[in-house]
């Protein structure tokens, strides 16, 4: 076989330099989006590029084909310098079929680079796409760069000599596009021609084929007279480091691994499938070898339960989920949180209420995560920020469970979990270790046991069944504090609701102050969880343009930061932007008494940098 | 110092809790039963957990001085999962109901009997809602005239062993609160079965569903209403005077007044690989047929806690012990 580059020469033609470019893959859900703009992504990443990526995909499995129901998306942006989001305005976008093109091209750039396979537009195409009229004959498409590639005649024609039907060769069509987009961009092909050799290893005629389509897509680019000239990007200037990319879900997963591994403990996983969360449940099944129990319950009330026994008895539990699951757990987790074990709760956001938009983002459960449970029964709160945040996150939460002996809660969402970005890979002697102590065996000639004996966290022990001496009973009822005994005492009852919440706002006292970027008076903008990459290029672009803004983005909800208050005093106008009717906004009025403005979208849809900076803006006067 | 282990009594395994069943209710004796067993069967108080629901059976654990969860309504089964998945050396029992297990955990009851996870679980059923204060159960006969059925259930009743054999149990057994020798072996056989072990035992509730049970229990009857199972052995009751055959796939009583053969009736046979004969014997209610008590089913079958710790073994065995520099270094990753 000749090498890769012999196979994929580097272009002739003259190579424009990019600072950044966004690029959205469109097509048909059975397209094969998703893996071209994966693809992508990796190599652009191996690149050197920072990369940042939105899939976006329907609910369906197989939704009708060609219609715009069934349309699958795939948004990268890579770049040479730091980024934060996928980027707003798209720079080249490609559409397989009509149903891509009409749902997608709006949110192409004036004058952006419009791909189209012409194949994918016949009347029966249209007629699904319920169009009456071609879309690349009227002024749909007009202002853009419009390129029609006859993909599918082209990648049969490169597949023949490989004997595939018709059918098979049509479902090479995506590397075909890919190979005109590596072309482009002046992509590395080595990495996906590894890839298709270890995925197709078992076909090795459908991985000729993909490779033939592949470099078919290449060649089209070089030759074709439509693309006068190629596009670099450079890579970025990332902090010196071992890069990986990762996607938020992956890195939950491996951050959860990695605390059970710094607290000396095995992991249990108690989960029921759910998108977007069934991906972590998926990743920890495949790491057994560091002694992972993945557990796939009945149901969701099982599971957490089960991660609840599997902490009476030692282990490292964990339960994960999204908002319907959530809302089944909540007479579990009201049951770990008095029984005072340590687990973690991971809710997956997507949009609701009830089933809502299972693929689709947002960021509606703050207020389910913090109160949805019987009883005033507060948990510690903490919310993953971007995709490779999710691994300090998840080792964080343990750390502050095990410190305090409380269930905690893991907020993440559709748009981290699906998403992905370059993860600088931590030295892992620079993890710090996560201290858990049992109580020892005891004699009957010791004192009795106490339960519900606290220390200064007012953490009680983690005495684990099978040691000798510290036979004791739990249970939902309220207990006696010390004993740990059933009391129906009112001042007892008093006591231990106030005793609860105590010990979870001294978790403030072991986590971080929050820190301002940008300017420390005018605007602030107050931001949580998912949307925190949007938020920080708003404040970026607008304080370029000369506006007095800061922004202070919070990782944990419940307690805030010990600083919060303060930061918070020194701003005339305090803006939360959140993918939900106004939720933070509730909780920082209620805690602090500041008239916070919101800056509030539910469309499934992450926000625009744009629409922050014109909040913004709005709001300081400019 | 001595090495020699201290040997229980069954007052060991009292907590020091005051006991709020209300006198006279059928929880006091399979209480004491149970103690008595764990004590004669040399288990010890710390690696002993008692796991319940909610109901008034499900205080259970807090009068015995072992570890214990009292857990919420009808979830005690997948506690009790997650728990023995991780801790395989231990003792787990369940105890609940049949409001919890049937109605409100009737999923996690099925579940965990077809998973087969090592542990015994031990179903009171009263026919009643008793800490509720005396509404119809799962259980409860069709007509059955509660507070909230003032003119008579609708609900058909499950048949707790039937659903059991439905959902795959390795082991299946019957007794009777009151009595005390034959809950004592019931409860013995099921400690020692290697899967989960389900026992249904019947329960009087003396204040919301006094008597249910009676035709059991009472002397001058339960010869006539019970059949004891004996593995090996064939169906025989009211003092050797009648049996059970079988007349195409139904069962039949007989008079065994010299005409019958022994060796015409229903041998019991609790470990055939068919649950076939266990259905049938569970579908064996009075007063058309004596109830069958005793162990219906005892058959062998892998269990779940030791599958999956097998597997996390076996990942080890071929992926060698998990590395985290390995794991985050796998796959492409690019220096800056």
């Amino acid at each position: 076989m000749s090498s890769p580059a012999e196979l994929f020469p580097p272009t002739k033609k003259p190579a424009e330099a990019l600072s950044g470019v966004t690029v959205r893959l469109a097509g048909d859900s059975g397209d094969g989006m998703q893996l071209l703009g994966t693809q992508l992504t990796n190599t652009s990443a191996l690149s050197g590029n920072d990369v940042a990526t939105f899939p976006d995909f329907p609910a369906e499995i197989r939704a009708p084909r060609g219609t715009r129901a069934g349309v699958s998306g795939f948004q990268v942006q890579f770049s040479a310098e730091e980024i934060f989001t996928p980027g707003d305005g798209v720079d080249t976008l490609i559409c397989m079929n009509p149903a891509a093109l009409v749902t997608n091209i709006g949110d192409l750039r004036r004058g952006g680079i419009l791909i189209v396979n012409s194949d994918g537009f016949s009347d029966k195409d249209l007629k699904l796409a319920k169009l009456d009229v071609n879309p690349l004959d009227d002024d749909t498409v007009e202002g853009y760069r419009l390129i029609k590639v006859p993909m599918t005649t082209m990648t049969r024609d490169s597949v023949e000599p490989t004997g595939l039907s018709v059918k098979f060769a049509d479902r090479c069509k995506n590397f075909f596009a890919m190979g005109l987009v590596f072309w482009l961009y002046g992509r590395d092909v080595e990495p996906t021609l590894r890839f298709i050799e270890n995925k197709f290893s078992s076909k090795p005629d459908v991985a000729e084929a993909n490779r033939l389509a592949l470099k078919a897509g290449w060649n089209y680019g070089e030759t074709t007279e439509n693309f006068a000239s190629t596009f670099s990007v450079p890579a970025a200037e990332l902090e010196p480091g071992v890069y990986k990319n990762v996607m938020g879900n992956q890195a939950l997963a491996w951050g959860l691994i990695a605390a059970a591994e710094l607290s000396g403990k095995e992991l249990f996983l108690g989960s029921y499938p759910i998108t977007p969360a069934s991906d972590i449940l998926h990743e920890l099944a495949k790491h057994k070898n560091f002694g992972v129990r993945t557990f796939q319950a009945e149901d969701e009330i099982a599971a957490v339960c089960s991660a609840i026994g599997a902490a009476l008895g030692g282990s490292m539990a964990i339960t994960t989920s999204s908002g319907p699951g959530i809302a089944l757990k909540g007479e579990g987790i009201g049951l770990g949180l008095i029984l005072e074990l340590p687990f973690i709760i991971i809710d997956v956001q997507r949009g609701g209420p009830s089933t809502g938009l299972p693929t689709k983002t947002e960021q509606s459960d703050l207020l389910m995560v913090m109160h949805g449970r019987n009883g005033d029964s507060p948990l510690p709160v903490i919310a993953a920020q971007s995709p490779a945040d999710c691994f300090d996150v998840a080792v964080e939460a343990w750390r502050i469970a095990t410190k305090y002996m409380t269930p905690v809660f893991i907020l993440s969402d559709g748009y981290i979990a699906n998403g992905s970005e370059p993860w600088k890979i931590p030295e892992v002697e620079s993890l710090g270790k996560i201290e858990i102590n049992h109580p020892g065996a005891r004699s009957p000639d010791d004192e009795p046991f106490m339960p519900y004996a606290r220390d200064k966290n007012l953490a009680r022990p983690w005495a684990l069944p099978g040691t000798p001496g510290l036979m004791h009973r739990v249970g939902g009822l309220e207990k006696q504090d010390g004993t740990g005994n059933v009391s129906y005492d009112p001042d007892n009852h008093q006591h231990m609701v106030d005793t609860r919440a105590k010990k979870v706002e001294r978790v403030a006292e072991s986590i971080a102050d929050v820190e301002v970027f940008g300017k420390s008076k005018g605007t602030l903008v107050l931001s949580w969880g998912g949307t925190y990459g949007a938020c920080r290029t708003a404040v970026k672009t607008a304080l370029e343009a000369g506006v007095e803004v800061g922004h202070v983005h919070l990782r944990w909800i419940n307690p805030f930061p010990a600083n919060l208050e303060k930061v918070l005093g020194q701003y005339d106008n305090v803006v939360i932007p959140e993918l939900n009717t106004g939720q933070l906004r509730l909780l920082i009025k209620d805690k602090f008494l500041v008239n916070a403005i919101g800056l509030n979208k539910v469309k499934g849809k992450p926000f625009h940098v744009s629409e922050i900076v014109d909040k913004i803006k709005e709001v300081a006067g400019k | 110092m001595s090495t020699e282990l201290p040997v229980l009594s069954a007052k060991d395994f009292a907590s020091d809790q005051d006991i709020r069943w209300c006198p006279g209710c059928g929880d006091y004796s399979i209480l004491a039963q149970m103690k008595t067993v764990l004590a004669s069967l040399g288990k010890k108080q710390e690696e002993t957990v008692f796991i319940s629901g909610i109901g008034c059976s499900s205080r259970f654990p807090y009068y015995m001085n072992t570890y214990g969860l009292h857990s919420i309504h009808g979830r005690a089964p997948a506690f009790a999962t997650g728990l023995k998945s991780t801790r395989p050396e231990l003792d787990v029992w369940v105890i609940t109901g049949d409001g919890d297990a049937l109605s409100i955990g009737g999923n996690h009851f099925i579940h965990l009997i077809r998973r087969n996870v090592d542990l015994n679980i031990i179903l009171f059923n009263n026919s009643i809602y008793g800490l509720t204060k005396g509404q119809y159960s799962p259980t409860s006969k069709v007509g059955k005239v509660t507070k909230s059925t003032p003119m008579g259930s609708i609900d058909q009743p499950l048949n707790p062993l039937s659903v059991a054999i439905a959902a795959e149990a390795s082991f299946v057994a019957r007794s009777v609160d009151t009595n005390i020798k034959h809950l004592r072996a019931t409860l013995q056989r099921a400690s020692e079965h290697r899967g989960t072990s389900f026992v249904e035992v019947y329960q009087n509730c003396n204040i919301f569903n006094d008597g249910v049970w009676d035709y059991a229990k009472a002397k001058a009857t339960k010869d006539e209403t019970t059949v004891e199972l004996q593995h090996g052995k064939p169906l025989i009751y009211a003092g050797g005077t009648k049996g059970i055959r079988l007349n195409g796939f139904s069962p039949e009583t007989v008079d065994l007044d010299g005409n019958i053969a022994q060796d015409d009736l229903l041998f019991h046979d609790e470990k055939i690989e068919s649950s076939q004969l266990a259905f049938l014997l569970s579908r064996m209610r009075h007063p058309e047929f004596p109830e069958p008590i005793g162990v219906f089913r005892a058959v062998d079958r892998p269990t779940y806690d030791s599958q999956i710790n097998a597997q996390v073994e076996q990942a080890v065995e071929k992926k060698s012990k998990g590395d985290l520099k390995t794991l985050f270094n796998s796959g492409d990753t690019w220096t800056v």
